[in-house]
């Protein structure tokens, strides 16, 4: 008989991994440290166009570029004199499921399907499980969705159970468990179990289909305005949705300044239980951010595909009381009502404009659906009955796990810019930190294209590092 | 008494707190790995009672029954009237306050 404890499965990883995703990544692998990145992105197959065409098939994409005048004039107000960019959204809640998911699941889905397996399977609590089983249902396949739903005491944030009603809706098996990081041993068992296809949001396939997003950014900009965009912000956490917008605006070559926006949960430990219910943010968070920029094969695959530090330029983090703030200000300066994870990159936005000349272009790229649970109204009354305190001040002094501090007016909303350079080096001190000799060429260069640096830089970094 | 194919929700252990894996922070570690999942019963049975049941991608799992007919329990929560001021706040930076 199979022996199923969580090591045996975990040592058996790779195996079931390859067969349920049906990549060879050894083939990209070129040294200690160094593999192939856009070899393995080349080889997805399919052009942007076909990605488009599929995704447009199955209610993906082409969604509104909407221009947010009356919160680009609040800007303004607190900006400095000249200062204050135009502000635009895009508005991917209009995609099939509710958010730009749609878009990362549409290609994956096709390629399972295309691959004759019979189902898909997802881990996640967030919009990539609606997006997943939209997508299995459209395509006559059957899903799992597995989350991370619950602490000890069986509670759960009201925003994964929103989702987990969502998914089944369309179809899906929903598997929920309580907190740690044993859910992937759980998806192991499953995809061994049923031979379904492992909808990782990591594989190239689910990168190259955020490429989408990036394109049509700079297509509408054209089109709408004259011109390209001159800085676009993404929420980050695992690092697909910039690394794959970044990847589309490249393709389409559109010089836009691509920036980076998490929530700051510091201090929060990502797999305790006990912590489990003290955030308010369950995706788009620095928890998810920091260690997936710095170190990015910490997936279900062997490789990433999301590699966000090749692209980013600045990477800004925003209070939870920042984010429901400026949620409640979509709704009532911009008429649009969406959920509050999907407005993290707005709430640098409004911060970040004011640094900028008003003629200039801002997008932020994403919005995300709301509804019951998932809602700035019952997650901030889901958090005040978990004993966070909620008040007005200054959200600078907000203690996540403890308080959410809504800004006492917009003039406080100020995002809080990252150290690109310890951030470089953290990524560079995490690959190689395991090296007992020095770095080839092509590990440099390999680093260097990680780091979006040269060569002199890593070379300057791995040498600081050597003497400590 | 619950009958052979109800819609029903099952939990399990899969993780006792000796088997989780080791990087798993200490307050965890001390809690069991659970798991909750709902499918059709296959044999009638009592609440309470360990029960294989068929999900919907066919699948078979085995658990204690929980409940028939499991139901959403989420809403938009209590009135948090923080938001209410925002709303005003906002309106009034932009419009001026008097004129809302």
């Amino acid at each position: 008989m199979t022996n199923n404890s969580y090591n045996e499965v975990m040592a058996r990883r790779s195996e079931i991994i390859k067969k349920a995703v049906g990549i060879d990544y050894g083939k990209y692998e070129i040294d200690r440290i160094a593999f192939d990145y856009e070899q393995m992105m080349n080889d997805v197959g399919y052009s942007l166009d076909e990605v488009r065409r599929i995704q447009l098939d199955r209610a993906v994409g082409n969604t509104p570029l909407i221009e947010l005048r009356n919160i680009t004039e609040l800007a303004r107000k607190y900006a400095p004199a000249g200062h204050g960019a135009r502000i635009f959204v895009k508005d991917e809640a209009a995609n099939a499921s509710g958010s730009y998911k749609a878009r990362r699941a549409a290609l994956s889905v096709y390629e399972a399907k295309k691959k004759g397996y019979k189902g898909v399977i997802a881990a996640t609590s967030g919009n990539y499980g609606a997006a997943v089983a939209s997508q299995a249902a459209m395509a006559g396949l059957r899903s799992i969705i597995v989350q991370e739903t619950y602490d000890s005491r069986g509670v759960g944030q009201p925003e994964i159970i929103e989702k987990a009603r969502k998914c089944e809706a369309l179809g899906a098996e929903v598997v929920q468990l309580s907190v740690g990081p044993e859910l992937f041993y759980s998806v192991l068992l499953l995809l061994e179990k049923t031979g379904y296809y492992n909808a990782s949001l990591y594989t190239p396939t689910a990168v190259a289909s955020v490429e989408t997003l990036g394109y049509e950014i700079a297509e509408q900009c054209r089109e709408k305005l004259g011109r390209d965009p001159d800085v676009v912000i993404a929420t980050n956490a695992g690092g697909g949705n910039l690394t794959g917008t970044a990847r589309g605006l490249i393709k389409a070559n559109c010089k836009a300044k691509v920036v980076a926006a998490s929530v700051n949960l510091r201090g929060l430990h990502m797999a305790s239980d006990t912590q489990f219910n003290k955030k308010s943010f369950t995706t788009g968070h620095t928890g998810f951010g920091m260690p997936f920029s710095t170190w990015p094969d910490r997936t279900d695959v062997p490789r990433s595909a999301a590699r966000p530090m090749r692209y980013m330029e600045d990477y800004l983090t925003v209070a939870q009381g920042e984010v429901f703030y400026i949620t409640e200000m979509l709704a009532t300066l911009e008429g649009l009502e969406k959920g509050p994870a999907g407005n993290t990159a707005l709430a640098v936005a409004f911060g970040y404009a004011q640094t900028m000349p008003r003629d200039a272009i801002l997008v932020v790229q994403e919005t995300e659906y709301t509804g019951a649970g998932k809602h700035v109204q019952p997650q901030l009354s889901f958090a005040r009955d978990n004993g966070i305190d909620i008040h007005f001040g200054n959200p600078k002094d907000e203690v996540p796990g403890e308080s959410i501090i809504l800004p006492e007016d917009p003039s406080l909303i100020a995002p809080i810019k990252q150290d690109m350079n310890r951030l470089r080096q953290s990524l560079i001190r995490n690959a190689t930190k395991e090296l007992q000799e020095e770095l080839t060429n092509e590990e440099v260069n390999f680093l260097a294209d990680e780091t979006n640096t040269n060569a002199n830089y890593v070379k300057d970094v791995v040498n600081r590092l050597q003497e400590k | 008494m619950v009958k052979k194919g109800a819609w029903v929700r099952i939990h399990n252990v899969v993780l006792t707190p000796d088997q989780r894996a080791s990087q798993v922070p200490d307050d965890t570690k001390k809690v069991p790995l659970e798991m909750w999942v709902k499918g059709r019963l296959m044999d009638d049975a009592d609440i309470g009672d360990t029960v294989i049941i068929r999900t919907r991608t066919n699948r078979e799992a085995k658990g204690v029954l929980l409940e028939e007919n499991p139901h959403y329990w989420h809403n938009f929560g209590k009135f948090v009237p923080e938001l209410l001021k925002v709303s005003e706040q906002v309106w009034a930076a932009l419009f001026g306050g008097d004129q809302a």
